[in-house]
C-alpha cells in the first residue's frame, strides 16, 4: 500500500515536472497561443552548401499555399529574388520571421524584388500556419512555397537539407540574371536581422 | 518505508526534477512582473531624440530606469517588430498615447514607452516608422531585458507607479492586446489611483 502510494506520488512530480518544462517554452508572439512546438536549442547549421556566391540558382518549381506553382526562372530578367528557408512550420523562430517580412514589402519592392518562403511542411499545414500570421481575409504578400514532395528536393539542391529533414533557415538573393549575389546559411536558432537582408538588397540596385 | 518502490521510475521523477530546475534556474526572473511588487530592475538608453527625451523628462547620454522618468504612471509596451498581433495593435497604441496627450488631468502624469524584444535598433526604427509611432521605442537585441522581465510573449502591457520617494510599483501586468482603448485607459486610471 505504501510503495504504491510513493510510486504514485512520484510518477505525478514527475510529470508534473516535466509538463512544466514544455509549457514553459513557447514562440514569443502571443498570436500562435500555445500552438508554438518547442524545439529547443538545436546543432546550428546541419548541412553543406552545394551553390556558392557566382553561381546560376538552381531552378525549380514547387506548389505555391495559394495554388498555383511558381517557377524559379519566371523571374529572370524580370525580378531579383530572396529566397527564404525555414526550418519548419509551428516552431518558434520560424514563426517569427515571416511576420516580419511581411510588413517590409516596401524594401523589397524598392530593390525590384520578389520574395519567396519556402519550407518543406505540406500545404495545408503551410496553410493554416500562415493563417495565424494574418488577419481576416489577409494573406502573406509573398508565395509561401511547400518542398514537402520529394521531400526536400529543392533544400538538397541549394544544399541546405539538415540530417533530420527540416531546412537551415537560410537565406539566398538572386539577381534578375539568376546569378546567386548573397547566401547566409543562418544560425537555426536565431533570427537574421531585418538590415543584412535590406543592406545586400540595396546592393542590388546601386 | 520506500520498499516496493519501482527503482526506474524514481530515476524517471529525479530526472524530471532535475530538467525542471535546470530550465527554470533564476526562477525569480522567469515570471512575468507581479502587480504589487517593484518593476525587476533594468535600464535603458537615454534617447538622442530631443522630443522624447522631452516626453521623458531625461537629458544628456547615459541609460535611465524607469523610475527615472518624469511621471507618476508608465506604461511600457513588450512588443516585436515581428509580432503579427503587435502589428494589428500598433494604431490603437498610437491611439492610447494620442488620447491620453488630450487629456489635461492625465497628459503630465502618464508616460508610454516600448521595448522592442529580440529586436535590433534599425528593426525597432522600421516599426516605429512604419506605423508613425510617437512614443519612444527601444531595442533589446540580446533579450536581456526579456529574460528580466520573465520572457512574457508579446504584446505585453506592464503598468508601473512611480512614486515620490523613487519606489514604483507594478499595478499591471497583462498579455494580449487591449481591445478598446478607454476601457483600458480607465483601468490604468483606478488601478494606479491616479
Amino acid at each position: 500500500m505504501v510503495s504504491k502510494k510513493y510510486g504514485s506520488i512520484i510518477c505525478m512530480v514527475g510529470l508534473l515536472a516535466i509538463f512544466s518544462w514544455v509549457s514553459a517554452a513557447h514562440g514569443r508572439s502571443d498570436a500562435y497561443k500555445e500552438n508554438i512546438y518547442p524545439v529547443g536549442t538545436l546543432k546550428p547549421t546541419d548541412s553543406v552548401l552545394k551553390v556558392k556566391v557566382g553561381d546560376l540558382a538552381p531552378d525549380f518549381t514547387l506548389p505555391a499555399v495559394r495554388g498555383d506553382k511558381v517557377t524559379l526562372s519566371q523571374f529572370r530578367g524580370k525580378k531579383n529574388v530572396v529566397i527564404s528557408f525555414v526550418p519548419a512550420a509551428w516552431t518558434p523562430v520560424c514563426s517569427d520571421q515571416w511576420p516580419g517580412y511581411n510588413i517590409a514589402q516596401d524594401f523589397f519592392d524598392q530593390n525590384d524584388a520578389i520574395l519567396l518562403g519556402i519550407t518543406v511542411d505540406n500545404i495545408p499545414t503551410l496553410y493554416a500556419w500562415t493563417n495565424q500570421m494574418c488577419s481576416g481575409d489577409e494573406t502573406l504578400w509573398f508565395p509561401v512555397l511547400s518542398d514537402f514532395y520529394p521531400h526536400g528536393a529543392v533544400a538538397k539542391k541549394f544544399g541546405v537539407l539538415r540530417s533530420e529533414g527540416v531546412t537551415e533557415r537560410a537565406l539566398f538573393v538572386i539577381d534578375k540574371k539568376g546569378i546567386l549575389r548573397y547566401i547566409d546559411v543562418h544560425d537555426i536558432n536565431k533570427r537574421p536581422r531585418l538590415e543584412d537582408l535590406v543592406r545586400e538588397l540595396e546592393k542590388l540596385t546601386k | 518505508m520506500m520498499k516496493g518502490v519501482n527503482k526506474p521510475l524514481i530515476c524517471f521523477a529525479a530526472f524530471a526534477i532535475c530538467l525542471l530546475l535546470a530550465t527554470h534556474a533564476g526562477l525569480a526572473f522567469t515570471n512575468a512582473p507581479a502587480i504589487g511588487e517593484s518593476l525587476p530592475p533594468f535600464e535603458l538608453p537615454i534617447p538622442q531624440d530631443a522630443r522624447a527625451q522631452s516626453y521623458l523628462g531625461l537629458s544628456g547620454p547615459g541609460q535611465f530606469t524607469i523610475a527615472q522618468i518624469e511621471a507618476k504612471v508608465v506604461i511600457i509596451q513588450i512588443f516585436s517588430m515581428y509580432c503579427p498581433i503587435c502589428q494589428k495593435e500598433a494604431f490603437r497604441v498610437n491611439k492610447l498615447y494620442r488620447t491620453i496627450q488630450k487629456r489635461n488631468d492625465l497628459k503630465d502624469k502618464i508616460r508610454i514607452i516600448g521595448i522592442g524584444t529580440g529586436n535590433t535598433a534599425f528593426e525597432v526604427g522600421f516599426f516605429q516608422k512604419k506605423y508613425e509611432v510617437p512614443f519612444p521605442l527601444f531595442s533589446d537585441e540580446n533579450l536581456s531585458i526579456h529574460q528580466i522581465l520573465g520572457e512574457v510573449r508579446t504584446p505585453y502591457f506592464i503598468g508601473v507607479k512611480i512614486n515620490r520617494d523613487g519606489s514604483n510599483k507594478v499595478f499591471y501586468s497583462r498579455l494580449g492586446q487591449f481591445k478598446d482603448v478607454n476601457s483600458f485607459l480607465k483601468r490604468i486610471v483606478e488601478l494606479s489611483g491616479l
